[in-house]
């Protein structure tokens, strides 16, 4: 689904800033975020790692207060939750099966189990899952557990999708595999996604509009739209010469700033 | 003979021989009879004890202090240490007083709960609940603070209460530590049941034992013995069933 940019913006992000105090110091984290993400839109972050794009993620999804700025998301439903998460690596809980993680946001909310089975149903069933509702996650490959892990956050229904880096554990086959069934459970059920990742080609591929964020602390150093329409063929995509362009434009605005992470990384190591 | 069945197979003779070597010893009188009496003979006073109800009877009187003692230790003892895994400030407030009262030993206090709790059946059921406490909040709060963190963001992302955090991540996620202090807490409510009911009371396996003692009867002495060893066994293999239930999730190792 096209983004709607006429529209007021879904997520609005005012001056967002983050720092962290230790003991001894101080980090800022996260410089001065500004950005209206529209409903609908896949807004995807990329930044070198310790720009602060998991902390905003997390802010976003409230899980963490910002020291400045603030957090605005507009709701169609006051019964929808606001946002739900999709997390880096493992978070699926080992002692519940695959059926009883996917419904966990829709049990703390209290729905009937009739429904709950039967939404729950519904997207193991798009996700290819049904066969393994029983089993627990041990028993599940690295790509079977990322599933699950989307699967839980639709089944709650969000007016808001936060993705921190979802798949960057898989092998390059399951996540091309992964983005083609992102990419169509978004078509059948559209969703503003707000997601975060260190991956070129994965940002290219899946977002409709990217930012690109500078070293630490981290801010927005580039806003980039993306031409390809949704919905898009993941493989097809590749060829296009916009595709190539687009990838050596963010990548020039990133290596900049990994190189100021990597020099700033060794001057803290020369200072030990 | 593939490994595994030739370690069984020793591991099923070795105790054989040592009862048989036992009773032939006994039998040339290289051991004394009158402290180590054959295991024949031990088996037929076996027999007496069960056809006269006695050791039924002893069994059954330990076996019900040691059920309350667990219950009134254990369950305290969980919800205690779950809630000081998840809160600072409770950990803060009981951890200072759990390391001091932790390491005294259990058997040095019975003075102390004779003389508050009688010489009736309240003393011994602390004396259990004493031995079960301590490894089961132990274990649960351990249990609990190395859940990780992640699933405490995935509860509060996906909107769960307190009482939803701890049924369905603190509990579970701590439940094979917990296992592991239940397992601990009831071996030692073994122990002291024993030693509790040595001193002033009128039944139990620990009575039997030390009344043999007194009126030198050794036979029933090692009945005694053996009935704690098998009950300690069998709590054993029950609660390794147990855990297999309820932790289907936990891969064997």
């Amino acid at each position: 689904m096209p983004a709607d940019r006429t529209q007021p913006a879904q997520i609005r992000l005012r001056g967002l800033g983050k720092i962290f105090r230790a003991p001894r110091a101080q980090l800022s984290a996260l410089g001065d975020i500004s950005v209206d993400i529209a409903a609908g839109e896949l807004f995807m972050i990329v930044g070198p790692s310790g720009c602060g794009k998991t902390t905003l993620l997390r802010i976003v999804a409230g899980l963490e207060t910002p020291t400045t700025g603030e957090v605005q998301i507009r709701r169609s439903d006051h019964l929808r939750p606001q946002n739900a998460m999709v997390f880096q690596g493992d978070s699926l809980f080992p002692w519940m099966n695959v059926f009883d993680n996917a419904a966990y946001g829709l049990r703390m909310r209290g729905v009937p189990p009739g429904q709950i089975a039967e939404v729950v149903g519904h997207f193991l069933d798009r996700t290819g899952l049904s066969h393994f509702r029983s089993a627990y996650p041990h028993q599940l490959s690295g790509g079977m557990k990322q599933r699950v892990s989307i699967v839980r956050a639709f089944a709650n229904d969000p007016e808001v999708l936060l993705m921190d880096e979802p798949f960057s554990a898989l092998d390059e086959q399951n996540r091309t595999i992964l983005h083609e069934e992102l990419l169509r459970i978004l078509d059948e059920t559209p969703k503003t996604v707000l997601f975060i990742t260190h991956s070129v080609d994965e940002a290219v591929t899946l977002g409709d509009r990217i930012m690109v964020m500078t070293a630490q602390p981290g801010r927005a150093k580039a806003i980039i739209d993306v031409p390809f329409p949704r919905p898009r063929d993941v493989l097809q995509l590749r060829v296009q010469p916009a595709y190539g362009e687009l990838v050596y434009q963010i990548w020039s605005h990133l290596r900049e700033e990994v190189h100021a992470a990597r020099e700033r990384e060794l001057g803290r190591a020369a200072a030990l | 003979m593939s490994g595994p069945t030739r370690d069984r197979l020793i591991s099923v003779v070795s105790p054989v021989l040592l009862v048989v070597a036992w009773e032939l010893t006994v039998r040339t009188h290289v051991l004394d009879a009158r402290f180590f009496p054959a295991p024949s003979a031990i088996f037929v006073q076996a027999g007496k004890l069960i056809r006269s109800g006695e050791l039924g009877d002893n069994t059954f009187a330990s076996l019900t202090r040691l059920a309350l003692g667990v219950l009134v230790g254990g369950v305290p003892a969980l919800l205690l240490g779950i809630a000081m895994g998840l809160y600072r400030p409770v950990r803060a407030a009981l951890e200072p007083i759990i390391a001091a009262t932790y390491p005294i030993p259990k058997s040095a206090i019975l003075p102390l709960i004779l003389l508050v709790f009688g010489l009736g059946e309240a003393s011994k059921i602390v004396m259990v609940a004493l031995g079960m406490f301590y490894p089961v909040l132990i274990n649960s709060m351990a249990g609990v603070m190395q859940i990780d963190r992640i699933y405490l963001d995935v509860g509060r992302n996906f909107g769960a209460s307190r009482w939803q955090v701890f049924r369905t991540i603190a509990l579970p996620g701590a439940l094979p530590s917990i296992m592991a202090g239940v397992k601990l807490g009831v071996g030692m409510g073994l122990i002291l049941i024993a030693i509790a009911e040595m001193v002033g009371a009128q039944s139990g396996l620990g009575y039997m034992i030390w009344n043999a003692w007194q009126i030198l009867i050794v036979e029933t002495m090692y009945v005694g013995l053996c009935a704690i060893a098998v009950l300690g066994f069998a709590f054993n293999l029950i609660l390794h069933e147990i855990e297999r239930w309820i932790l289907p999730w936990k891969v064997e190792r």
